[in-house]
């Protein structure tokens, strides 16, 4: 039997490696997968190798790098590229969208120049610092949109391994269509309406995938890492809500369950950043020996700058970026957040059960 | 002759292509369309069942209703009525046929509900109503100005002294003859729908229906100018999901009629004298739904449906005390509450019109730029455009897979984008007065003084405490005025010209003006001091300028 039911072509923006695993994916589905990538190089690679990494490319992807072909002929697009290029895609892509076009992004990081000063301003709880469904908005007329979020490891999704992941959209419409294109006996979705809830999660998890893989890199144990990543999760969590998202995605697949699959081995490129910090690289030769951008080293970047405007206390992402900046030692980091104040464990909820009562 | 200014020419010459008039002459077709509409609306979404229980709990909230809470204009017969329909609903359980029974009193309550709801429009009439509202206004000011007899012939000229238009009055005339257009204004006083009435007309626009609250057609003369001024009835008294479902057809089938409407979307008078921040999401959808409707009907042809928020400014609201009290009694919650009578009769309100005009106090009315139904901005020849400045096909917004489709929750989410952006739309068109300033910094100051007390108790402080030092109060007021030019810069607020005036000119010409008709003003000086001598209603026209983040720079 033929699976492939969706005749109309679908695209996937970002040759990168979680971009090929979605469009893998989508090859089962539909008849025609375009892949985009940025530039001629990467296309010709690809297209002379149909490989990528550890990734083969199913037949029925094809390769471009015009952006007015994937405007035409999809409806639906899947925008995978990393956050700070995020933005320029989206303006050489507007002209060619109109409000009929569904994009559903997969992108984990916040849209935001470090170098600028953060303003708080008119109802935005999150100054200038917006997530890719808002840059989206901003940036073209396409109002139908989702985001794909939750525990997708490239390098399993490629070796057929069973997962799952979250569509979040305002719109039921374009999680049916993640439904329609995405879900299959190896490929679990799960729908959500919390659109900016869901992408926090994911932003946000990479804080703590740096430090649990410094928690690793030191060999302090299972323990250690377990209490680490419990509060992260805490911490991820009071971050979220005040930059507008409920505490319910977090609870979940896109949450926890992307926390602990990020958290738990060399399969991530944050984790196996805070890995090398601890064994004592500095971040900068880091950075630059790894193709693929760490998000969480920018997200941290971003969260310790909010939080001195939010007055938020940030203990774990504080802690991070001094260890970033050089400014403490990993095993002097461990032991300052060890000897922390914490008070309640999980006050999120317990302010939220005190609310009900009163 | 003093300020002019322009005089708009209809932009309809023949009352018949009136679409109003149209529809008016076309009644019966009309409430036909609108009834079978809703009655499906209701019967699609609900199950045999629940048929069986929407009759049940409509014809006993509806008897509730007649009991607790009668009105002067409810019709004789409606108890009547109601038990008549209980009677019929009661038989249906023992007839065989029995669902189609309930289907034929459904009907029936809807019809009744349309011709309640329905407006009285009136070629004749209208054109009294409208010579009076201008001639009458300009007659009341004309009495207080010796001006000769020639000034009562020119009373345009003398009540646009009065009440500004800014904004952008000529696209709204445009779009007026492109689409069809929904004006969306702030609602602070009863008197809104006559001021909105007269600048329609003033623009040369032909009338507008509305959907005005019954409890106005309680008050005769209201009822009289609302009436021929198009005005239909929607009675919050109704919340029976019958009953709003048949006002939401009317106003969607209206619009699809090509009907210029206007909604209030905060739904009541603002009680706290805050801008809306939340509106009403029932009406606002029959925008989206009959514009999807117009394109399903003539694809491109469509007469696309325009948004057009609208600011009033005033330096006063007749009902002031009466709000803010209001408003703090349900703060937090939002209670049940009979709509107050006060005002109510016709005496009290000719007698302020008349201080009004004679006393002299500027109103404005901000036209708004217009609005697609999603909120974009629209271009003079009603196309609308994208962020980029590039032309979107509002078509698309209900394209799926190539074709359009009808998406409930996808259009509830639209309106939800639409209600922010008229919000956006009224911070950014609301206009600052140096006497929205001054409570605006007085109150400030009070708050800032007391930081241990709540707003209850601040509002019962003593006398003495209730004084405020002029010069720091100067200070703050520059301060103040400073971020606020600073925001109007952006584009961001507009602000009266007088505010830009030297700070002390800025601000007695504020102090005269706050809340000036009140028997209690709630602000004076006494020598070097300012002083409260009512919290409350400054409390109420400090709210004006809440939610511009002000409060950071005092």
């Amino acid at each position: 039997m033929d699976l492939k039911n969706i005749s109309k072509p679908v695209a996937v923006i970002g040759a990168g490696n979680f971009g090929i695993a979605i469009a893998n994916i989508l090859s089962e589905k539909c008849k025609y997968v375009l892949l985009y990538a940025r530039t001629e190089k990467k296309a010709k690679k690809l297209r002379e190798l149909r490989k990528h990494d550890y990734q083969q490319l199913a037949d029925n992807i094809e390769i471009t790098t015009d952006l007015s072909i994937i405007g035409a002929e999809c409806d639906v697009i899947f925008p995978i590229v990393p956050s700070a290029n995020f933005r320029e895609m989206m303006q050489n892509l507007a002209p060619f969208l109109k409000p009929s076009h569904i994009l559903i992004h997969g992108t984990k990081g916040f849209d935001f120049d470090i170098e600028k000063k953060i303003k708080p301003k008119l109802l935005m709880p999150r100054g200038q610092i917006f997530t890719m469904s808002e840059v989206i908005r901003q940036e073209s007329s396409v109002i139908r949109i989702g985001c794909i979020s939750g525990p997708n490891l490239s390098k399993e999704i490629a070796l057929l391994k069973p997962a799952a992941s979250v569509i979040a959209s305002e719109f039921d419409e374009v999680i049916q269509v993640g439904y329609k294109y995405l879900k299959s006996d190896r490929f679990l979705v799960f729908g959500s309406n919390d659109l900016i809830g869901t992408e926090l999660c994911g932003i946000l998890k990479n804080i703590i995938a740096v430090g649990a893989g410094t928690i690793d890199g030191m060999d302090l144990g299972e323990n250690a890492k377990a209490l680490f990543i419990s509060r992260g999760l805490v911490e991820m969590v009071e971050i979220g809500k005040l930059m507008g998202g409920n505490a319910e995605p977090f609870l979940g697949l896109a949450g926890i369950g992307d926390l602990m699959a990020t958290c738990s081995g060399n399969l991530s490129r944050n984790y196996s950043v805070g890995r090398r910090l601890a064994q004592g690289e500095k971040i900068d030769d880091i950075v630059s020996s790894t193709h693929e951008i760490a998000e969480g080293i920018k997200t941290i970047k971003i969260i310790y700058e909010w939080s001195k405007i939010s007055k938020l206390r940030v203990p774990i992402t504080e802690t991070l970026y001094k260890i970033i900046h050089d400014e403490i030692t990993v095993q002097n980091a461990h032991i300052f957040l060890m000897k922390f104040p914490f008070r309640t464990e999980i006050e999120f909820l317990r302010k939220e059960v005190n609310g009900q009562d009163a | 002759m003093s300020n002019s200014g322009p005089i708009y020419k209809d932009i309809l010459k023949r009352k018949n292509d009136w679409p109003i008039v149209n529809l008016s002459q076309n009644k019966n077709e009309f409430l036909r369309q609108v009834a079978q509409s809703a009655f499906d609306g209701i019967i699609e979404r609900s199950g045999e069942k629940t048929i069986r229980e929407l009759l049940e709990t409509t014809i006993y909230r509806e008897k509730q209703r007649i009991i607790n809470n009668p009105w002067r204009v409810d019709p004789k017969d409606e108890l009547a009525f109601w038990k008549y329909i209980q009677t019929k609903h009661l038989n249906c359980d023992e007839r065989a046929d029995g669902e189609q029974e309930r289907q034929k009193i459904l009907l029936e309550i809807i019809d009744r509900y349309c011709k309640e709801i329905v407006g009285n429009f009136n070629k004749s009439s209208y054109r009294f109503a409208k010579s009076f509202t201008t001639f009458g206004f300009a007659r009341l000011l004309n009495a207080t100005r010796v001006k000769g007899f020639k000034s009562i012939i020119s009373r345009q000229l003398d009540l646009h002294d009065q009440i500004h238009v800014v904004g952008h009055p000529e696209q709204l005339r445009k779009l007026a003859q492109i689409g069809t257009v929904v004006l969306v204004p702030t609602h602070f006083s009863n008197l809104d729908s006559i001021l909105i009435g007269w600048v329609i007309q003033f623009l040369g626009l032909p009338p507008f229906i509305y959907g005005a609250g019954l409890n106005l057609f309680n008050i005769k003369i209201l009822a009289y100018f609302m009436n021929s001024l198009g005005a239909y009835k929607l009675d919050r008294r109704k919340k029976n999901p019958i009953y709003l479902e048949t006002l939401k057809v009317y106003s969607n089938m209206a619009l699809q009629w090509g009907c210029h409407s206007l909604f209030f979307p905060g739904g009541t008078r603002s009680r706290s004298g805050q801008i809306e921040s939340s509106l009403k999401l029932g009406l606002l959808s029959t925008t989206i739904e009959a514009q999807r409707a117009l394109i399903q009907k003539n694809s491109d042809d469509s007469k696309p449906i325009f948004i057009v928020p609208v600011v009033i400014n005033y330096q006063f609201t007749l009902e002031a005390p009466l709000l803010i009290n209001e408003h703090l009694k349900i703060t937090g919650q939002e209670r049940y509450f009979k709509e107050s009578d006060a005002y109510s009769n016709s005496k009290k309100i000719t007698s302020f019109l008349f201080k009004f005009f004679t006393k002299g106090s500027d109103i404005s009315v901000s036209i708004g730029r217009g609005l697609d139904v999603l909120g974009n901005y629209v271009n003079d020849e009603g196309k609308s455009i994208d962020q980029n400045g590039n032309e979107i096909n509002i078509k698309d917004y209900f394209v799926k897979d190539g074709n359009i489709n009808i998406d409930k929750q996808r259009e509830h989410t639209y309106v939800q984008i639409l209600s922010k952006r008229i919000v956006e739309e009224y911070y950014k068109n609301n206009r600052v007065y140096s006497s929205h300033l001054v409570a605006y910094t007085a109150f400030k100051m009070l708050e800032r003084s007391k930081p241990k007390l709540d707003l209850y108790n601040l509002l019962r402080l003593s006398v003495d405490d209730l004084e405020i030092d002029y010069e720091a109060f100067k200070s703050n007021f520059k301060k103040l005025r400073k971020v606020i030019l600073k925001i109007h810069a952006e584009g961001n607020v507009g602000v009266n010209p007088r505010l830009q005036k030297k700070a002390e000119d800025a601000i007695s010409y504020g102090l005269a003006n706050v809340g000036m008709y009140h028997a209690k003003p709630p602000l004076v000086k006494i020598k070097d001091k300012i002083v409260i001598l009512n919290p409350s209603t400054l409390y109420y026209y400090h709210n004006r300028l809440e939610g511009y983040g002000l409060e950071k720079h005092i």
